[in-house]
């Protein structure tokens, strides 16, 4: 019975999660979701994708970067190319929105060997405002006009993607990589001191971190019709800051719940679109006035449920000083 | 002459640059924050020159005086409510507060007048052009360059002559020992967002003269330029930001001039990124060690 105490969280989860699939599925298919649900679902999604691939640069690994939203455009135009220019399926299309978006973050994680804090920041906005220039001076993806592309996001899709992010970033934190990385935001130079090679695990968590902004990317593009460069200026970039920001800087389950919460008061603000960036701004500033470590600070939802800690004993970095 | 032609062009774009950049400069030199409200600060300046004009009907000295006595109480005001609290915070949350604010001036603008843009007075300086050895050049551009040559000079006097300038200097070398010799360390930090957001707003005001054209988004991609023109200079460094905001026009200038105009907001951002791989320091710095 032990093995079932220690897996029964991991089985409890499997089952919730498949359950909750099939769920949505199900309203999706019986037609009970109205395409405004379906429409807003699919955004939280995307969202999540977002904030908890950024979540993995800032939260865990400590780089500042805000010009996530030029690796989502990466991911976009690649998949667009992918099955509109090249007719390819859209599972292509996906793969190589991961790729293109993961070859854009080591290129911008190589020049962050050597730029720390307010340099990297700027370099990383430089970075996304450049990929949005250059779009809108390809005519082959169709200028400023943008591209149009054909529907083929659908739930499953959606989800696999969802799941497979989170999976693969949660996992990522709690192995050796992830404590390194850990290490390397409390402190880099002890970090260094102590033998990790600091250089290589920035660039790797920019590198998966932009993979799954791409995928997210890819997913957004074949939602929304159209693409246009102008989708994936700065203000989307801080959109996804503020996920992982009020989420709580290191908190994965912090930045789900900001991203769905923040997409559902959105969409209601969406007439009221200085309101919403005014509520955004004073949110950002207030809580970083008032609890710099965000809502959740580092402590995972999980953390919260008490038989949970019991069972998983010092593997869930749910205390503050995370690398004792 | 096409060439020369577009160097002035540039050297007047650049001024511009200049202006804010020395904000940028100042502030981080004194403080080490991003400030990333500098470019709305500009912003405002720019409006408050433009309602002076077409409100209280006054020429273009007062409108400027005007701008940049807002823009120093809106500085102020900025690092006294938003910045001040987290002077001992972390980088992360400096950076991300600054970002909050630029979104906060920017947006409580739209709410409050739209988001359509305004079109600036234009018979507020002489008109007519000047030809200096086949080169035509406005008077306009004549003043821009003159008004911020001015302006530069003051603030070198300031720094270098009087007595806020030196507490300045001071704290930017050490704020601790500073304190610890008697200096206000909190008013000399807000003087430097005054001086610094002065500069700002008549940046704006000559900006709305040269370009006709504002709106409450301005102030983003002159002010990411101008951060941009700072880096270029060496961050921290008065005369590196002049020089460095007048290089950026130039460069500029001769990108739209050999055709490419549409990449021109993309060329500051890969200098950006090229200074900071190869020279971090920016042109005039020096590289300092990193102490543990």
């Amino acid at each position: 019975m032990a093995t079932w105490k220690r897996t029964r969280g991991f089985w409890v989860s499997i089952i919730l999660v498949f359950a909750f699939f099939a769920v949505v599925q199900w309203l999706i298919a019986s037609g009970m979701l109205n395409i405004f649900y379906v429409n807003t679902l699919f955004f939280m999604a995307i969202n999540v994708i977002l904030a908890v691939s950024l979540h993995l640069i800032i939260g865990i690994t400590g780089q500042f970067s805000i010009g996530h939203a030029g690796f989502f455009a990466v991911g976009a135009y690649a998949s667009a190319i992918m099955t509109m220019k090249l007719q390819l399926p859209f599972a292509v299309g996906i793969a190589a929105a991961g790729v293109a978006a993961a070859l854009a973050g080591l290129l911008i994680g190589v020049p962050s060997l050597r730029l720390k804090g307010d340099y990297l920041a700027i370099a990383t906005l430089g970075f996304g405002e450049i990929v949005r220039i250059a779009l809108l001076n390809i005519d082959y993806v169709g200028g400023a006009s943008g591209m149009t592309v054909t529907h083929m996001t659908t739930w499953p899709w959606v989800f696999a993607c969802l799941l497979a992010t989170i999976v693969v970033i949660a996992n990522f934190t709690n192995s050796t990589h992830g404590r390194a990385c850990i290490s390397i935001r409390e402190d880099e130079i002890a970090a260094d001191a102590m033998g990790i090679n600091t250089t290589y695990y920035k660039v790797a968590a920019f590198a998966i971190g932009s993979f799954f902004a791409g995928i997210a990317g890819a997913l957004y593009a074949h939602h929304f019709y159209i693409i246009q460069p102008s989708n994936f200026g700065f203000l989307k970039s801080f959109d996804i800051l503020i996920f992982v920001v009020l989420g709580g800087l290191g908190s994965l389950s912090g930045a789900v719940v900001a991203a769905v919460l923040l997409t559902v008061v959105s969409t209601f603000l969406q007439n009221y679109p200085e309101t919403r960036m005014i509520i955004y701004s004073l949110v950002l500033i207030l809580v970083m006035l008032y609890r710099p470590k965000g809502l959740m600070g580092t402590k995972e939802l999980t953390s919260l449920f008490k038989w949970r800690k019991a069972a998983q004993g010092g593997m869930n970095h749910d205390n503050k000083n995370t690398v004792a | 002459m096409e060439l020369i032609q577009q160097l002035v062009n540039g050297i007047s774009l650049g001024s511009i640059y200049a202006l804010i950049a020395l904000g940028y400069t100042m502030v981080y030199g004194i403080v080490r924050l991003i400030n990333f409200a500098h470019g709305d600060v500009f912003m405002i300046g720019s409006f408050v020159g433009f309602y002076a004009v077409t409100m209280l009907g006054v020429g273009f000295f007062p409108a400027l005086l005007l701008a940049m006595a807002a823009c120093a109480v809106l500085g102020v005001l900025i690092e006294r409510i938003a910045y001040k609290p987290l002077r001992n915070a972390t980088r992360i949350a400096v950076l991300i507060t600054a970002i909050g604010v630029s979104l906060l001036i920017e947006y409580v603008m739209i709410y409050l007048r739209g988001a359509q843009p305004e079109a600036y007075p234009g018979a507020l300086l002489p008109g007519g052009n000047i030809k200096l050895f086949g080169v035509v050049v406005s008077s306009q551009s004549l003043f821009i360059l003159g008004t911020s040559l001015a302006l530069m000079i003051l603030l070198q006097f300031i720094v270098h002559r009087t007595k806020i300038g030196k507490a300045m200097r001071a704290v930017s070398h050490d704020a601790e020992a500073a304190r610890l010799m008697g200096i206000n360390v909190d008013n000399t930090i807000s003087a430097t967002f005054a001086v610094g957001s002065a500069l700002a707003g008549a940046a704006g005001v000559i900006f709305g003269i040269y370009y006709t054209k504002i709106d409450p988004l301005m102030g983003i991609l002159p002010g990411l330029k101008a951060f941009v023109a700072a880096v270029l200079g060496g961050i921290g460094i008065i005369p590196g930001a002049m020089v460095g905001g007048l290089l950026l026009g130039v460069i500029e200038s001769l990108v739209s001039g050999l055709g490419y105009s549409l990449w021109r907001d993309g060329v500051a951002f890969v200098i950006l990124i090229l200074i900071l791989i190869f020279r971090p320091a920016g042109l005039f710095g020096k590289n300092v060690r990193e102490k543990v």
